[in-house]
């Protein structure tokens, strides 16, 4: 089921940059959706436009079938969004804080909802500090309360580690699975690709303001996935046998290097593995390693 | 309408007023205080009688609308201005509020706060001036209209600035000088004809007119043209502000 749906959407700035082009896109109800791409790729007005912060040049936005522009009361409410720079207010408190998101956004002042969210967020013993007292990683925390405050149905999340140490990355990326758990929605863009790989359902990929694919993250991974096999032979070799000349090979000292496709039938390691047996080669080890999403996305990229 | 959302952000509004309570009072109470010393007793004391009332008593109506003029334009613009410049405007804007309801909550907390104002200064005045005041719901109702008016006004260039610069070009450059000029220490018909001519096209004349006119039923205009200027003036920033709503201008590209 989906809970967003954009169609055939279009953002011109005045300044004629066009930063989004006829993007179609529809996330699943509970799923978490990465969305990819390079620096000024379109991540951050894509969601803007969703959140109403940024006006689209055409085209349409249903969240949970509300049009954001003409029933964008009930598209807002169901919406929370992390923006990427650290905006917070400076000499109010925590609490005050997130009191305030609660009631911006039309729900009435619920404290122990609120006492929750911060104990989840390890916020809990920072209420009654300034936010201005805190660190990145816990301001950035406070966003995302301030995000939750209403109890959303999707949650946006612009880069939501970005500057933020690995022991907290991973806290984080725990949080947004428990949160995923409860039913919410997940959309993050980033452009660490681990992210992605460890925390989403499915991938789009951007860039130039276009969406260049949108995938289940295994089957893309499955599709796109180059596979290496690497085998140390006992002995250094001078020169491919003739047989192993069809293969894409590379030869260096005493290793041998054969990058394939996994999906194609043909040249499969087991032909592989057999004509380096015919060719009477002995070998000490052998090894496979399939590439990463990020190396998937340079490629898409760079296209 | 989301009730909850508009008394967040007047709430929230409110309290910077609370949290800086000291220099949100202290500053025009110690100002009007020099006013009175100054104009009132060291000088008023050998200006005559303006329209039967003492100069102390005189100036009493300007100077509640010079402080309430000039906060109500800063408190206004900047309300709205520094969550434009530290980012935290995405949440409001984000936010399932109209923007009439953004405006109201704003706007209705700077007004308040210049209202408040208004009621300190006036109390100050007592204890240096006698004064009466004969029409004291008239009264109320021009500094409800004018704390609004001005506030809206302090809205549109808090929307239209875009550096510190510019917030203080307003209330420093426009209105300060109209203030002055517009009868808050003179009576328009003191100055030559020329100048009371060229003075009409004051609207803080009107203002200042009008509301003179609810303490000691005398001013320099008639008490309808005085309403309805501040009226027009209303309307003017009601006309502007839904204008730039419409084009998002500087909240939304």
């Amino acid at each position: 089921m989906s809970i967003l749906e954009i169609n055939q959407l279009n953002k011109t700035y005045s300044n004629g940059f066009v930063a989004l082009k006829n993007i179609d896109l529809t996330i699943n109800k509970g799923e978490i959706f990465a969305l990819l791409g390079p620096n000024g790729a379109g991540k951050t007005t894509l969601i803007s436009a969703v959140c109403g912060i940024v006006n689209a040049s055409s085209g349409s936005i249903l969240v949970g079938g509300h049009d954001n522009v003409k029933n964008y009361r009930d598209a807002r409410r169901m919406i929370g969004l992390v923006p990427q720079e650290l905006t917070t207010d400076a000499f109010i408190t925590v609490w005050d804080t997130i009191k305030f998101s609660q009631r911006l956004f039309g729900a009435d002042y619920d404290p122990e909802y609120l006492e929750q969210i911060l104990k989840n967020l390890s916020l809990w013993d920072k209420k009654n500090n300034q936010i201005r007292t805190l660190s990145g990683g816990m301001k950035r925390r406070v966003l995302i309360a301030k995000a939750l405050s209403h109890k959303p149905d999707i949650l946006f999340l612009d880069e939501p580690t970005a500057g933020v140490d690995v022991d907290l990355r991973k806290d984080m990326w725990d949080q947004m699975r428990v949160l995923r758990e409860s039913g919410v929605t997940i959309i993050l863009t980033t452009h660490y690709i681990e992210e992605a790989e460890d925390m989403a359902d499915r991938v789009g990929v951007i860039n130039g303001g276009e969406i260049i694919l949108v995938e289940d993250k295994k089957s893309l991974m499955k599709k796109m996935g180059r596979k290496q096999l690497t085998v140390e032979l006992k002995e250094p070799l001078d020169q491919l046998p003739s047989g192993l000349t069809d293969y894409d090979v590379q030869v260096q000292d005493g290793t041998l290097t054969y990058t394939y496709d996994s999906l194609r039938e043909e040249f499969g390691v087991d032909d592989f593995l057999c004509t380096l047996h015919d060719a009477g080669l002995k070998y000490k080890d052998v090894q496979t390693r399939q590439s990463s999403l990020e190396e998937i996305f340079v490629e898409l990229v760079k296209r | 309408m989301n009730i909850n959302g508009i008394l967040a952000i007047y709430m929230f509004e409110m309290s910077r007023f609370r949290r800086t309570l000291f220099q949100s009072v202290a500053s025009p109470v110690i100002s009007t205080s020099l006013y009175f010393v100054v104009f009132g007793s060291a000088i008023g004391s050998r200006i005559q009688q303006i329209d039967g009332i003492s100069y102390g008593s005189f100036i009493v109506p300007g100077l509640i609308m010079l402080s309430v003029l000039t906060q109500s334009v800063s408190n206004a613009s900047f309300g709205i201005y520094f969550p434009r410049f530290s980012g935290t405007i995405y949440e409001i804007l984000s936010a399932p509020l109209s923007y009439l309801e953004v405006v109201l909550a704003y706007v209705g907390a700077a007004a308040t706060k210049s209202f408040v104002l208004g009621l300190l200064i006036l109390g100050t005045a007592y204890f240096f001036v006698d004064m009466e005041i004969q029409r004291p719901i008239w009264m109320m109702i021009f500094l409800v209209l004018t704390c609004t008016t001005f506030s809206l006004f302090g809205f549109i260039i808090g929307l239209w600035a875009d550096g510190f610069e510019k917030l203080q070009i307003i209330p420093l450059l426009v209105i300060t000088p109209l203030t002055f000029l517009g009868g808050s220490f003179y009576s328009i018909s003191m100055l030559p004809p020329i100048w009371q001519k060229i003075s009409m096209i004051n609207p803080v004349v009107y203002l200042i007119s009008g509301f003179r006119w609810s303490f000691y039923g005398k001013g320099d205009v008639s008490v309808g043209l005085s309403l309805g200027m501040i009226l027009v003036f209303l309307l003017i920033c009601i006309s502007i502000l839904s204008y730039l709503f419409k084009t998002g201008y500087r909240l939304k590209e």
